[in-house]
């Protein structure tokens, strides 16, 4: 006590800590009017060279997968690998693969807007259009799995319609649910990206310079002018559908899950499958969001609205959806060992060291190991390192799906009827031409639409603020 | 300014976000109801500086969200129970329990229709005219520049004593737009 009072005998007030600043998610401090010239230019003037080669190259593959399907359907399924027992081969693996990585558009639009993390404004716009054209391309493969494909809708085993004979589909099944839960998914990840995008699209209408471009951005902005009572609806439908978009995202990839674990294929059959889905689809979800923005943002100059601070932020979630995917990959074999079911211990040992041990390595190298690596700084904040690293998560999130379904499905409960799964050039170059239809659907995207949603990064500017200084306040810090 | 057409609101300018947010207390104080500020993101605070009640969105989500789960109830219960019951697996023709997912997403998939149309009928949007738009000062709404409007059917509204209460709050650019 004796320092705290001076030789004067008046009490030493210690000067209250500074408040810390926050790490500006704009960097270099720039102004509205930037904000909007950068975001809104990337889809105005001359289209850059780069886009057409880009675009040409996705076209074409996607016109592979195009002619694929066509001899699919012409011909029949024979024409792909699958076959009895291996039923479900590279069509589900790609269902499941695709509509995963969708996930985490919703996961930064809907889940981070609840949790108040605003760095999301940066990436959720290009996040979600990467949802909606992942959960396209996902939607493809059910779609054309089944063969005679004019038998989804009428009589319908995908809609309820009933039959010829009047029976209608019966809702025991999970692959029923899952056609209302990706179905509802699509639409609903539709509405929100739209939403979103009405200020933006005002933004567009009111930079246009030509006619038809004024009569189109203005006719989908829906003639909306800032106007603050819309923004009070607006903003509380925006938290609706973000609270929403939470249970939906959480329960589409669990009742994928269910579609394998409902059934009674060792392998399949466990209860840590809709967690276990969820972190998986989180994972890979964020693997394409890197492997889509950190290019972007170079090519495009975003490196002041996509910082370094939002990649190394992406790396973390990949660090800890990773690891609650490694925990997940030994709790099915501890449970297989701790189960005592023979089976189930079999299909666990022949995944690991049976003849697809090379599928299962590869996912534990590239799920398990390399987000290890995100432990360290210098591997979330080296942005060519975090590139690799996320196509090492794509690839081994494509194989964890290989993996569940063909190595349970090859050998499950009778020798007799084991069997080997090999692909066919068809169900190579479907699969190879969904990321053309994928890559299509972005570059059109980014060259019409403002791949950053530009009224919410400007929300996050100190300069949005008005009890902040340079929002104007007056005798504030 | 010639203003020949019938006037249809006064607009101002302002610059910074504390600028708008108090102009819009004393216009609110002077107790008008017709007008609105133009802004190029949601303000925090706004509402309150306006004078704003919550938003009643909440309450299309919610029936939307109920019409959902009863339609996905009823239509399973009627599909496989009542129109055409085929016994599967032995298990009961109707359960809570299976028809709870599609239900589920049928609560969110209406919830959301709900939230999106009430959203645009409480704004009575879309709108294919209007003529604050025709304004090129306005047009900076959606850039960098904060706009107050006040509609001349406002009951308070008188020519000269708005425009200078618009001028006292710090309002630049202060013109009238044309219906």
């Amino acid at each position: 006590m004796a320092d705290a009072v001076s030789s004067h005998g008046a009490l030493k007030v210690a000067d209250a800590p500074r408040e810390l600043e926050r790490v500006p998610l704009v960097l270099n401090q720039r102004p509205m009017g930037w904000i909007s010239d950068k975001i809104a230019g990337i889809a105005e003037g001359k289209t850059p060279r780069w886009w057409w080669i880009a675009f040409a190259i996705s076209f074409s593959v996607m016109s592979l997968m195009a002619g694929m399907i066509g001899y699919l359907i012409s011909t029949g399924v024979g024409v792909w690998g699958l076959n009895n027992p291996v039923g479900w081969a590279w069509d589900i693996t790609n269902f499941v693969f695709w509509i995963g990585i969708g996930h985490a558009g919703t996961l930064i639009s809907a889940i981070l807007f609840l949790l108040r993390q605003k760095w999301r404004t940066s990436i959720n716009r290009a996040a979600e259009a990467m949802t909606l054209f992942a959960v396209a391309c996902a939607g493809i493969f059910p779609l054309v799995h089944t063969g005679r494909i004019w038998f989804a809708l009428y009589p319908g085993y995908m809609i309820p319609f009933p039959n010829a004979n009047s029976i209608w589909p019966q809702f025991r099944s999970p692959l029923l649910w899952d056609v209302f839960a990706v179905s509802t998914y699509g639409t609903v990840s539709l509405l929100f990206w739209y939403v979103g995008l009405v200020p933006d699209l005002a933004t567009m209408r009111d930079r246009a310079t030509t006619k038809v471009r004024k009569f189109l951005y203005g006719l989908f902005a829906l003639g909306w002018t800032g106007s603050n009572r819309h923004w009070s609806n607006y903003e509380k439908a925006y938290l609706l559908l973000a609270g929403l978009s939470t249970p939906l995202v959480l329960s589409v990839h669990s009742v994928v899950s269910f579609d394998f674990a409902v059934s009674q294929v060792p392998g399949w059959h466990t209860t840590i499958f809709p967690p276990y889905f969820v972190a998986g689809a989180i994972f890979s979800g964020f693997g394409m969001v890197l492997t889509l923005l950190i290019p972007l943002r170079s090519v495009c100059g975003l490196q002041d609205v996509i910082t370094v601070r939002h990649v190394e932020l992406m790396c973390k979630v990949i660090l800890a959806t990773g690891s609650i995917v490694g925990y997940a990959y030994g709790m099915e074999f501890f449970i297989a060992w701790y189960g005592g079911n023979p089976y189930e211990l079999y299909a666990f040992k022949n995944r690991a060291f049976g003849p697809y041990w090379w599928a299962y390595w590869s996912m534990i190298s590239c799920n398990v190991i390399s987000p290890q690596l995100f432990w360290f700084k210098w591997c979330r904040t080296n942005v060519v390192f975090v590139f690799i690293v996320s196509i090492f998560v794509n690839i081994g999130m494509w194989f964890e799906r290989f993996v569940i379904i063909v190595t349970s499905l090859h050998r499950d409960y009778l020798p007799s009827s084991w069997g080997m799964f090999s692909p066919t050039y068809v169900d190579v170059l479907t699969f190879v031409g969904s990321f053309g239809l994928f890559m299509t659907l972005f570059l059109l995207f980014m060259r019409f639409l403002p791949v950053i949603a530009i009224a919410e990064v400007k929300g996050v500017t100190p300069q949005a603020d008005p009890h902040h200084a340079l929002g104007g306040a007056k005798g504030h810090h | 300014m010639p203003e020949t057409n019938t006037p249809y609101a006064l607009i101002a300018e302002f610059e910074t976000a504390a600028d708008i947010m108090n102009a819009a207390v004393r216009v609110r104080d002077a107790g008008f109801r017709r007008w609105d500020v133009h802004t190029p993101y949601p303000i925090h605070g706004m509402d309150d500086a306006m004078g704003l009640k919550n938003s009643k969105v909440g309450w299309f989500t919610f029936f939307g969200g109920m019409t959902g789960f009863t339609t996905g109830m009823t239509m399973i219960w009627w599909m496989n129970k009542w129109d055409y019951p085929v016994v599967v697996g032995g298990k009961p023709l109707f359960s809570p329990m299976f028809a709870f997912p599609v239900s589920y997403e049928l609560t969110i998939l209406l919830a959301s229709f709900g939230t999106l149309f009430g959203m645009l009928f409480l704004n009575r949007l879309p709108k294919l005219y209007n003529p604050l738009l025709k304004s090129r000062t306005f047009a900076r709404f959606s850039n960098d520049r904060f706009f107050i409007a006040i509609q001349c059917d406002d009951p308070k509204y008188s020519g000269t004593e708005t425009r200078k209460l618009l001028e006292e709050s710090g309002g630049k650019q202060i013109h009238f737009v044309e219906d």
